[in-house]
């Protein structure tokens, strides 16, 4: 068996950066899969995880990132590798780590020419089985509650409306702008928090995922556009001149109210779309919070500083930042690390401590940026769609009138088919009767009866109970021993014997058949 | 006695009857029920032995006393399991005793006609109603005996043969002889003949052998019906049996006879109804055997039968919190039924919700399975019929089918060109997690591929029966 390979994670260069890709207790699982593990010194304390944790973790600590590199097999990383980091790189090793493909060639190039496979983890795409190394969004959901708790640092009343001793106090309202992952996460934190959210999106089918979150959705008075997410695999697309009028206008009317703006709308692989315009800031209250969750794409919102915080005039303070996981190193690395863990299992199907890169897997495909000297990016349309394409429409609800009418529909239909069925009946009986005797009429008007009388009675019978309804019309269908005993005092020797053996056997019958329906029917218990 | 009293009686009898049916209607009031039809048949005997035209009485209840303890004995030493062969075999008893009957009233008839006019003024009961018939009448009796003797005939040999494939003593499979249904064609067709005849004044060498074509007709007819559509096959020879009587209570002239051989008549021939809605056949085609030819190609089954061990069940067991059990007629054969009950004993002690959804069809006979559970102790209300339970699926969280096959067939809604295509089937594919217990990878009854087996959700759980979930119950604290 060859070498179990190391997986090395470290410590980020990015300044300000907390994260970690490799946490204690992912590195145990990836022990698990037979890797070794290493870390580079003092990677970790950032976001809490000190040398020692990592240590008793079974994790080997390496003194400077360059022997970290060097030893490493298999590098993990947050943050894209910079130009020095790219140098480590080389052929046979593996990187996996964000990498930002569509606005970062220079280091495709460079990954490419050192020959080193490259991970990028906001490649992965968005299918079912993809979600647990689904990096993206366990970051945004960071970004989505941090950016309310930064909201709530930076304004200066409750969320929650309180009637109290001192007065009353109104609830906040917070306008989440996209509801995406980090806008859902950022729609439940603050809905916690007893604020009154709203929420708007593009894409008209997140409206349920909102109101389930409850917020209300903001809908637009606008029919053209109806996008379907399914299509741009779960991410929302550039929309249309018109509907973007419509959407900035109902913006511009719901600016007033607002206490908290939240934005998190991002289109992928282009600058963020401006949606909040300066003439909507400048109409909100003085003390309200703008939180531009796209800032390092150039902010949703006009006047938003890219790593800051900034006062306008009225005294809204929009904050810029861009590091919300980085803010919570600790909760982000262990949901990273973990996203990073699922992605070597996905690797190593053997558990063998090997990687089998499979250009075959939809996920390790679409992942794959660079792959043996050539660049893979960007990836073939994922196979499977993001989400269930639009449920066909439902079966229309009826009115009452139209119930109603179907219902005497159907009563009528009943009517005239029992109506036919009688008459059908009675003609029947009359053509009988008019060539059979008095005395059959009188046996068949008594037959007539009897079969119409079981209908009724039996349809009634429940399911369960149909076997004892078999052995008991059995044993009185032994009723045929009244004739034998009728027959049975006749002169005839022949008709005496067959007449006999003919009680004899209803005799079986009728014994038989009571004592087995009532020993069936004393076996049904109720709970 | 009095002719008034017996029919008095026979007018109370036969409400008795009825109330006895109706009274089925539910498992409480069934109990009651079951003494009115016990009342009922002893008035009527009582009345029939005191009434006019009745002789030998003493011999009569010599043999009434000798089958009541055979009847007796064997109600009582029956195993719930053998429920449809013994149902089977009554029938049986019932068209012997109708053919032996007709005969009788020919014979009688035969007597009377050669009697001269004082001494059919001196006779009395069956054999003054007889006398006094006109010739029409005397010709509306003869097909009335005919057909009597024809339908107990069918009815005997039929749950005869029944009887014999229930019990595994003949095969169950569907076999016909060379000619197949043009035999039965060609019988029945020779019957209608020999009626005209005999009608015509024959003699009874055509009644012999028209019994004898209608013997065969209900060999043949059931023999070529296979195992899982005996439910039909048995509600079909109730529903006869009930005719048989009808028709001989017509010959004799005896109301109460009309009255119930119509209450049973109509009873068997709505739970064939049921049992081919169940199973979306008609009844011809259910009665001709086998199944409709397909449309088309089947769908292709794709993915993979998934086994799994007791481990795997008892841990998805004790996660659950709704569990529904889909008996079938395997649960019978490995007699299982116990064990289900011990299961379902204890998962409920556990506060799980456990259930039993029932196919129309589950079994040899309607309502098999329900009497199966009722005998092993398994509350009757949780056990649930498919119109009840089929909605509550997708909420449920695991599925155990236990011997059953074609009933939770998901092709059956899916792959229009299925045999089974249009069947009302259990929907157990929706629950979140399915287990099958089965012997090994084999078709049903249908011998047509059952997805279910190839679905994400679905575990199979190979071995007897009995032998799989005493072994989960060893794990099961």
């Amino acid at each position: 068996m060859p070498e179990a390979l190391k997986i090395g994670t470290p410590k980020e260069t990015f300044p300000g950066e907390n994260r970690v890709a490799m946490t204690p207790d992912s590195a145990r699982q990836l022990q698990k899969l037979g890797y070794s593990c290493l870390v580079q010194s003092g990677a970790g304390t950032a976001a809490g995880f000190s040398d020692q944790a990592y240590e008793e973790a079974g994790v080997e600590i390496v003194k400077t990132a360059a022997s970290l590199w060097k030893k490493a097999d298999i590098v993990t990383k947050v943050r894209p590798p910079d130009d020095k980091e790219l140098g480590y790189l080389a052929k046979g090793k593996t990187l996996i780590s964000f990498f930002n493909p569509g606005g970062n060639a220079d280091g495709l190039d460079k990954a490419k020419a050192s020959g080193a496979n490259v991970i990028a983890m906001e490649m992965v795409p968005r299918i079912s089985r993809a979600q647990k190394m689904d990096a993206l969004s366990s970051m945004a959901n960071i970004a989505g509650y941090r950016a309310v708790i930064e909201a709530g640092n930076n304004f200066g009343r409750f969320f929650t409306g309180q009637i109290t001793a001192a007065g009353k106090v109104p609830p906040a309202k917070v306008l989440v702008v996209g509801a995406g992952v980090a806008g859902l996460a950022a729609i439940g934190t603050s809905t916690s928090l007893g604020a009154i959210t709203y929420a708007f999106d593009v894409r008209p089918e997140v409206a349920e995922q909102v109101e389930s979150m409850g917020a209300e959705f903001v809908y637009l008075d606008f029919q053209e556009e109806q996008q379907d997410g399914a299509a741009t695999g779960g991410y929302a697309s550039v929309s249309s001149p018109e509907f973007r009028e419509a959407q900035l206008a109902k913006f511009r009317e719901l600016a007033p109210e607002m206490d908290i703006v939240i934005t998190t709308a991002l289109i992928p692989n282009r600058d963020a779309p401006k949606l909040w315009l300066e003439d909507m800031v400048k109409a909100m209250k003085p003390g309200s919070v703008i939180i531009d969750l796209a800032a390092e794409r150039g902010g949703n919102v006009e006047g938003t500083v890219q790593d800051e915080k900034v006062v306008t005039e009225n005294g809204v303070t929009i904050v810029g930042y861009t590091d919300f996981p980085s803010r919570m190193a600790s909760q982000a690395s262990t949901l990273y690390a973990t996203n990073i863990r699922h992605m070597m299992t996905d690797l190593t199907p053997a558990k063998d401590g090997q990687v089998n890169h499979n250009m075959e897997d939809d996920v390790i495909r679409g992942a794959t940026v660079t792959y043996e000297g050539e660049i893979t990016f960007p990836p073939p349309p994922p196979k499977v769609q993001a989400i269930a394409a639009k449920s066909k429409e439902k079966p229309k609800e009826l009115t009452p009138e139209e119930r109603r009418e179907k219902e005497a529909a159907a009563f009528k239909a009943q009517t005239k088919q029992q109506v036919s069925l009688l008459a059908i009946g009675g003609l029947a009986m009359l053509l009988v009767g008019l060539v059979a005797p008095a005395s059959f009429m009188q046996h068949f008007i008594v037959f007539v009866l009897s079969v119409f009388v079981g209908f009724q009675v039996i349809w009634n019978v429940s399911h369960s109970l149909h076997t004892p309804l078999m052995a008991v019309t059995n044993a009185i269908s032994s009723i045929i021993i009244l004739g034998a005993l009728m027959q049975i005092g006749s002169g005839s020797l022949l008709v005496i014997l067959l007449a006999g053996v003919s009680v004899f056997m209803a005799g079986i019958n009728i014994f038989g058949g009571f004592l087995v329906t009532r020993r069936m029917l004393a076996m049904f218990q109720k709970s | 006695m009095e002719f008034g009293f017996t029919t008095a009686v026979y007018v109370v009898a036969a409400v008795l009857f009825i109330l006895s049916l109706g009274g089925l209607s539910g498992q409480e009031s069934a109990k009651r029920a079951i003494w009115y039809g016990i009342t009922g048949m002893g008035l009527a005997v009582v009345a029939t032995l005191i009434g006019p035209g009745s002789g030998l009485w003493l011999l009569s209840l010599v043999l009434i006393a000798a089958g009541g303890i055979i009847g007796y004995y064997v109600a009582q030493r029956v195993q719930m399991t053998e429920m449809p062969q013994l149902v089977a075999a009554m029938h049986s008893l019932v068209g012997l005793a109708a053919v032996f009957v007709g005969f009788n009233a020919y014979i009688e008839l035969g007597n009377v006609l050669a009697m001269s006019e004082e001494e059919r003024h001196a006779l009395e009961g069956f054999a003054a109603i007889l006398a006094h018939k006109s010739p029409v009448e005397q010709s509306i009796l003869k097909v009335e005996v005919f057909l009597g003797v024809f339908i107990g005939a069918v009815t005997f040999t039929g749950s005869v043969v029944a009887f014999g494939k229930l019990a595994g003593k003949v095969t169950s499979k569907a076999e016909k002889l060379p000619g197949g249904h043009m035999l039965n064609a060609g019988a029945a067709a020779l019957s209608v003949l020999l009626l005209i005849l005999f009608v015509n004044d024959a003699g009874i060498w055509t009644l012999i052998l028209m019994t004898l074509l209608a013997f065969f007709i209900g060999y043949h007819l059931i023999m070529g019906i296979g195992g899982a559509d005996m439910p039909v096959v048995v509600s079909m020879l109730n529903s006869y049996s009930g005719w048989a009587a009808a028709a001989i209570g017509f010959s004799l002239g005896n109301d109460l006879l009309i009255v119930v051989g119509a209450l049973v008549g109509s009873s068997g021939a709505i739970l064939s109804y049921i049992m081919c809605k169940a199973m979306n056949r008609s009844f011809i085609s259910v009665i001709l055997g086998g199944f409709g030819n397909t449309t088309g190609p089947a769908m292709e089954v794709e993915g993979e039968q998934i086994a799994i061990d007791s481990d795997g069940v008892v841990a998805a067991l004790e996660d659950a919190d709704s569990v529904i059990i889909v008996p079938g007629y395997g649960m019978a054969v490995a007699q299982a039924q116990q064990s289900v009950s011990e299961l379902t004993k204890r998962l409920r002690g556990k506060g799980k919700e456990v259930r039993f959804a029932i196919h129309p069809v589950a079994g040899r006979l309607p309502g098999h399975m329900n009497v199966l559970l009722a005998e092993a102790k398994v509350p009757y209300d949780i056990v649930l019929e498919m119109d009840e339970i089929n909605e509550d699926f997708p909420s449920t969280d695991v599925v155990i089918v236990i011997g059953s096959n074609d009933i939770v067939n998901p092709a059956a809604q899916e792959d229009p060109n299925s045999p089974i295509a249009g069947m009302p089937v259990l929907e157990v594919w929706k629950a979140k997690q399915v287990f099958v217990s089965k012997r090994g990878q084999g078709t049903g009854y249908s011998g047509i591929e059952n997805p279910l087996f190839y679905k994400e959700n679905t575990r199979m759980f190979y071995g007897d029966a009995k032998a799989s979930l005493d072994k989960l119950l060893t794990q099961i604290g």
